[in-house]
């Protein structure tokens, strides 16, 4: 079949064809969005990631998903539509978990474009580009850097942003910016509910786990809009094209957007942080007593807003050997280890100095922290 | 038919209940009956219907009397090649119509220009017109007609990176404006007599230390405003030390906000004043009688102030007293709105008329943009005239042919200084706007016409349901910074 015509490239710049290769991860709102965007755009080889099936409740936004679609993969379908519809364009799905690809898969790419509902998926991918650069002598070899351009919508409100891993602030750096989820305090949800919010929570929490009435959890949610995923989705796009074709500076690096009130947007730059987890070299300190728990470090990396960890586990080196001192994620070691959480890091045998190594489902490799014992409980 | 039927059933409705949670019933059932022309098959125009179609307006019509070609397709989702040399009304309102089947489709193959001078009353049906791409003159034309009908009219062009947007309502008045964050309105400057008498049958010297550590912080601030003259005394523990209660943490921590003095907002005065509330008559709209009837609250029931909103925020408590605290506040506002509801009737009545939305001023011509040189987008509103200048003089866009760029900019310029002449104005605008604008040759590049899309639609949505605050009046969005403005003409 005779794929051009004239006119259809007259929009976009013909070097984007042959060469670029874009991943987009997620074929949800935003996702969809992203698809159609980088396909009128002129981009030709796309990828895309998503682990969701088709629910009906995704019809009034998703674009691409019609009734006869529910229950099958979003990435597939989603790849299906714009194949068809923008003929030459070449998207190739998977239905499968980010985690479950390599550093050989994501090195393939130039650009990877995020259209996610997840602070941890988008904190993971964060952490595999940043994996992959490389450094000679101290200094970045530039050629290793693949910009991450990273959308995010809530209601009326969302926010694009450009990242170019190692150079500029990372999802790691700007943690602080996600604040973490208001809790009520259990004894309110339990004994003195006001609100109905807190009811809510009361099933959500502490009924829904024990009867289970039909399966599969409850989210909390702000009802997400076609309009606000239109908008983010397109600048996040316009920063793609920018980035592959260098027809002007991309986006330096964040944009918010509210139209809940007018329109409003605003522009500015975020700082990389110094001491970043993620991307500053930098290698991190735990301080604590030698009278603390392991229990307390634990505690320490998933409440404190610098790392915000969701399951911490965490292995170190002693006499040669390496050694689980706990372990949630697999269930025989979890057992196996739970009880070194009440011992001190004393008991424990650690020393001052102690390199710990902490896996979280929020990077993709471990990170190594230096264990301090000097004083007591300052972080 | 599986056993879980009823959770498909339930299904079913959940695209809309997912709307519902953000603009209520009333805003959906108000959607749900939007009758919402498009003028142009564009790719602005297509994305703004998207996303109008997927939340559920009404109906849709398409006017466009041009044939699909292959540059129409290159950037436009909703037309496909297939299609090229066909209508390009009729082949996008098909497409579209697939989005959802609860929304009604209509094309008319006809040029604007034509259905303008011919039949202007064609317009009068719509809730809404979104006109894209359409030509200077038509676009007067059809917005003094629109006006007249008071219909309101949405504008959009992208051209390359530079997007706009235009609102022209008559009048707009929301209700419901949705704000993110507002102060309370507690009255503990000037208690209602129901919240004295709550108050004052608490006692905080004489509860358990339950009640005590559970007594909402709204009733201690209330004690201790009553208690400032005399001694202070705040419960102390065993051995003598103060009490750690996280609901006097609260009191302290609320005591600047809570205690503002109660007065009428002056933006509420200003309306108060205008003379749409103060001679009222059978045209009046629904807003500014119900303003009337709150005016006259306030001068005398209100005793000056507004009626009570009637909510108070969540606070440390038990259930019981909390929902007492928030009973008593209720029931007040209940009863301010008992008062304002039989002012409105007796209105009603007085001006003759049985049923029962605005904040707005006409737009005026586009001679008083002084403050050319204040923000870079605003310069690119000057631009885009001067674009519609070029096309009136050359009939094409500058940067159109590419061997004509060069010899365009020259065009553009002297373009530009006679817009400026005419307007009375002296702007420094730098040549490389000139480059940048005659790169663009016109192409409407698809992410910026998607952006516009999104956020063009979000404005329909709103000017439609009446609810939240829609731009105020002109607003142009500047892709290669990622930046916007939002101006008013």
């Amino acid at each position: 079949m005779e794929q051009e015509w004239t006119g259809r490239w007259n929009h976009a710049i013909s070097f984007l064809q042959g060469v670029c290769k874009i991943l987009v991860i997620g074929a949800g709102g935003l996702g969809c969005e992203l698809l159609k965007d980088l396909a009128l755009l002129g981009f030709k080889n796309i990828d895309v990631i998503d682990m969701d099936t088709i629910d009906i409740s995704n019809l009034n936004r998703q674009f691409l998903f019609r009734a006869k679609d529910v229950g099958r993969a979003k990435a597939e379908v989603a790849a299906e539509f714009i194949n068809k519809r923008v003929p030459g364009c070449n998207v190739t799905p998977h239905y499968d978990k980010i985690q479950n690809f390599d550093e050989a898969f994501y090195r393939k790419f130039h650009i990877v474009v995020c259209g996610l509902d997840s602070i941890v998926a988008r904190r993971w991918i964060n952490g595999m580009l940043i994996g992959l650069l490389n450094y000679e002598d101290g200094e970045l070899d530039q050629s290793t850097v693949i910009p991450m351009i990273d959308g995010g919508t809530e209601g009326f409100k969302g926010n694009a942003r450009v990242i170019l891993p190692g150079l500029t602030a990372c999802i790691e750096c700007t943690l602080d910016l996600y604040p973490p989820q208001i809790n009520f305090p259990l004894c309110t949800i339990a004994h003195t509910p006001r609100l109905p919010e807190h009811c809510i929570e009361y099933v959500r929490i502490l009924l829904w786990p024990k009867e289970n009435p039909f399966g599969g959890v409850v989210k909390r949610i702000i009802p997400a809009v076609a309009s606000t995923n239109a908008v983010i989705a397109a600048a996040c796009s316009t920063e793609v094209f920018k980035v592959a074709t260098s027809c002007c500076l991309p986006l330096n690096n964040y944009m918010n957007f509210n139209d809940a009130e007018g329109i409003y947007t605003y522009t500015f730059e975020v700082q990389k942080k110094e001491h970043c987890l993620a991307c500053s070299n930098i290698p991190q300190t735990l301080s604590f007593s030698e009278n603390n728990k392991l229990q307390d470090i634990i505690d320490y990396l998933v409440e404190s807003l610098a790392y915000q960890m969701k399951s911490p586990g965490i292995t170190t080196s002693m006499n040669g050997k390496n050694k689980t001192l706990y372990m949630q994620t697999v269930k025989s070691i979890e057992e196996k280890t739970k009880e070194n959480l009440k011992k001190t890091l004393k008991d424990l045998g650690l020393v001052d100095g102690q390199e710990l190594y902490v896996a979280d489902p929020t990077t993709p490799s471990s990170v190594s922290f230096k264990l301090n014992l000097g004083s007591s409980m300052e972080h | 038919m599986s056993d879980r039927w009823w959770l498909d059933k339930l299904a079913m409705h959940m695209p809309k209940t997912h709307f519902i949670r953000l603009w209520g019933d009333h805003g959906q059932s108000a959607l749900e009956n939007a009758r919402v022309c498009l003028i142009n098959v564009t790719a602005t125009g297509t994305e703004i219907l998207k996303n109008l179609i997927l939340p559920g307006i009404g109906s849709f019509t398409i006017v466009d009397g041009n044939k699909v070609t292959g540059e129409d397709v290159g950037n436009n989702f909703f037309l496909t090649k297939d299609s090229i040399g066909e209508s390009r009304a009729k082949v996008a309102s098909e497409l579209l119509s697939e989005l959802n089947e609860d929304v009604s489709a209509d094309y008319v193959e006809e040029h604007v220009e034509n259905m303008v001078q011919s039949n202007p009353d064609f317009f009068r049906s719509f809730s809404l017109v979104i006109a894209t791409n359409i030509c200077e003159r038509t676009l007067l034309q059809l917005g003094e007609n629109l006006w007249n009908m008071n219909i309101p009219l949405l504008i959009c062009r992208c051209y390359g990176f530079i997007g706009y947007m235009r609102l022209a309502v008559k009048e707009h008045t929301v209700i419901e404006s949705h704000p993110d964050s507002v102060l309370e309105d507690l009255r503990l400057d000037r208690p209602f007599t129901a919240l004295v008498e709550y108050c004052d049958s608490l006692d905080l010297e004489t509860m358990s230390k339950k009640d005590h550590s559970h007594t909402p912080w709204l009733v201690i601030i209330y004690k201790y405003l009553q208690e400032w003259k005399k001694t202070v005394r705040i419960r102390k523990n065993e051995s003598g030390g103060l009490e750690e209660e996280e609901n006097f943490d609260e009191a302290v921590n609320h005591v600047n906000t809570a205690l503002l003095p109660t007065s009428v907002p002056s933006e509420v005065k200003k309306l108060f004043d205008d003379p749409s509330c103060t001679e009222l008559n059978v045209e009046s709209k629904p807003f500014w009688i119900m303003l009337r009837a709150v005016k006259e609250f306030v001068m005398n029931e209100g005793n000056g102030a507004l009626p009570l909103r009637g909510t108070i925020p969540d606070m440390t408590s038990d259930s019981k007293r909390y929902i007492e605290l928030q009973q008593t506040y209720r029931d007040q506002a209940s009863q301010d709105v008992t008062i304002v509801t039989e002012k409105l009737q007796t209105l009603l009545q007085s001006i003759g008329r049985g049923e029962l939305v605005s904040v707005s001023n006409p737009p005026s011509p586009i001679s008083n943009l002084e403050d050319e040189d204040s923000d870079n987008e605003t310069v690119f509103y000057v631009l885009l005239r001067t674009v519609d200048k070029f096309y009136e003089d050359y009939n094409r866009y500058p940067g159109w042919y590419n061997d004509q760029v060069e010899s365009d900019i020259t065009k553009l310029k002297s373009c530009m200084s006679k817009i400026l002449q005419e307007w009375g104005i002296s702007a420094n605008i730098k040549d490389d706007y000139v480059h940048e604008i005659c790169r663009y040759g016109a192409a409407e590049l698809h992410t910026v016409a998607s952006f516009i899309g999104g956020a063009a639609a979000q404005e329909a949505i709103k000017v439609i349901t009446s609810q939240f605050v829609p731009f105020n009046n002109t607003y142009i969005y500047n892709a290669m910074k990622q930046t916007s403005v939002t101006i008013e003409l």
